[in-house]
């Protein structure tokens, strides 16, 4: 299987998720991870993108950067789906023990309940998180 | 089973390198490959030849080489984490016209596209951070 | 599912998060290592929540990361010991993995 995977990687599909648990700015780890997201999608596959705890804060509307000198980098979340990338899922009770819900987020996503989002993580092939 | 490997946090301020580097080792011991080492956000600073711990202590970084040289390992530092880091090859350092490099043997400096590759390729691909 | 968990209950979030989203279901297992190594011990607030688990999930705790930490003794029954060779068994033996940084 390993072989003919080298042989014809562009054939090869894998379910890739990229758990976001981290809020922005704070540390590298959201933008850095974000830029892993964009170059995945050159490889054509099966990419999801997932929120649960403060990586949640990420989809937070209305970040301004300016006065800490910090790139902005939320609007990419938005370009997303310009890459194919439309698997957005975010944990509801990460949303509610926030004091968020779905109307607060720049982006569209799916909220999962927490079984769900489990079910959705044991359905990969390959899961990164920064 | 081919394992790829990605390490997320720097040498001695966090385990995980040393969680990886043990990780990597047993794996090799059992007769199982790992196709490749990532070094993602402050990983990449386990690649820097500078590094000197003191001499009752482990060296992180010339273990990596070590291991690399006794199983050809292919051990990439994202370019894009490295730059903002301060960690080059002798190419780099040239295009970015600094006046020294710091990369130590074994390791190689890549794009991110190596990483999701070797998701890819591999069976497993398994994430330390902090 | 093989989970890892690598950070103290008492410290951060990421075992909780882990239970809530993977406690009730089948196929799943933790591993505990480095600063998680907490999580499985005796006697402690999160006891229960992590044997209330162990009825779903099998749970193992990397014994080199328990002695590094003196906590050797203080494991509660049910949490199976592993090296970093029983590791790798694991992340073999089980289809994906996901570390809860």
């Amino acid at each position: 299987m390993s072989e003919e995977m080298d042989m014809d990687e562009g054939g090869t599909v894998k379910k890739f998720m990229f758990v976001n648990r981290k809020a922005p700015y704070g540390t590298i780890y959201a933008l850095e991870g974000l830029e892993v997201v964009l170059i995945s999608a050159a490889f054509d596959q099966d990419v999801s993108l997932a929120f649960l705890d403060d990586g949640v804060y990420e989809l937070v509307k209305g970040q301004n950067t300016k006065a800490v000198e910090m790139k902005n980098f939320s609007s990419t979340y938005r370009a997303l789906e310009g890459y194919d990338i439309e698997k957005l899922y975010v944990e509801r009770e990460s949303l509610e023990v926030r004091g968020l819900n779905e109307d607060d987020l720049l982006v569209d996503v799916q909220v999962l309940s927490a079984a769900e989002m489990g079910e959705m993580m044991a359905a990969q092939d390959v899961v990164i998180s920064f | 089973m081919k394992f790829a490997i990605m390490i997320n946090e720097g040498p001695y301020t966090h385990q995980a390198a040393d969680s990886a580097y043990l990780f990597a080792r047993a794996v090799l011991a059992k007769g199982h490959e790992v196709t490749r080492v990532f070094f993602y956000h402050d990983g990449v600073n386990n690649a820097t030849r500078l590094t000197v711990p003191p001499a009752d202590d482990r060296h992180i970084v010339n273990r990596w080489s070590e291991l690399a040289k006794a199983h050809d390992l292919d051990l990439v530092v994202c370019i894009a984490a490295a730059q903002r880091r301060g960690l080059m090859d002798e190419n780099e350092a040239k295009r970015q016209g600094k006046d020294a490099n710091n990369i130590a043997p074994g390791f190689r400096i890549s794009g991110l596209g190596q990483l999701v590759e070797a998701g890819i390729q591999s069976d497993r691909l398994v994430v330390f951070g902090d | 599912m093989l989970h890892i968990i690598n950070k103290s209950p008492f410290e951060n979030n990421s075992l909780a998060s882990c239970l809530r989203v993977a406690g009730a279901a089948k196929d799943h297992a933790i591993l505990f290592i480095e600063d998680g190594v907490y999580g499985a011990t005796q006697g402690t607030a999160v006891e229960k929540s992590v044997r209330d688990a162990m009825a779903n999930m099998a749970v193992y705790a990397l014994n080199p990361d328990l002695e590094a930490r003196g906590v050797q003794g203080r494991v509660m029954n049910g949490v199976k010991l592993v090296d970093y060779d029983g590791f790798v068994d694991l992340v073999a033996e089980h289809d994906n993995v996901q570390s809860w940084l």
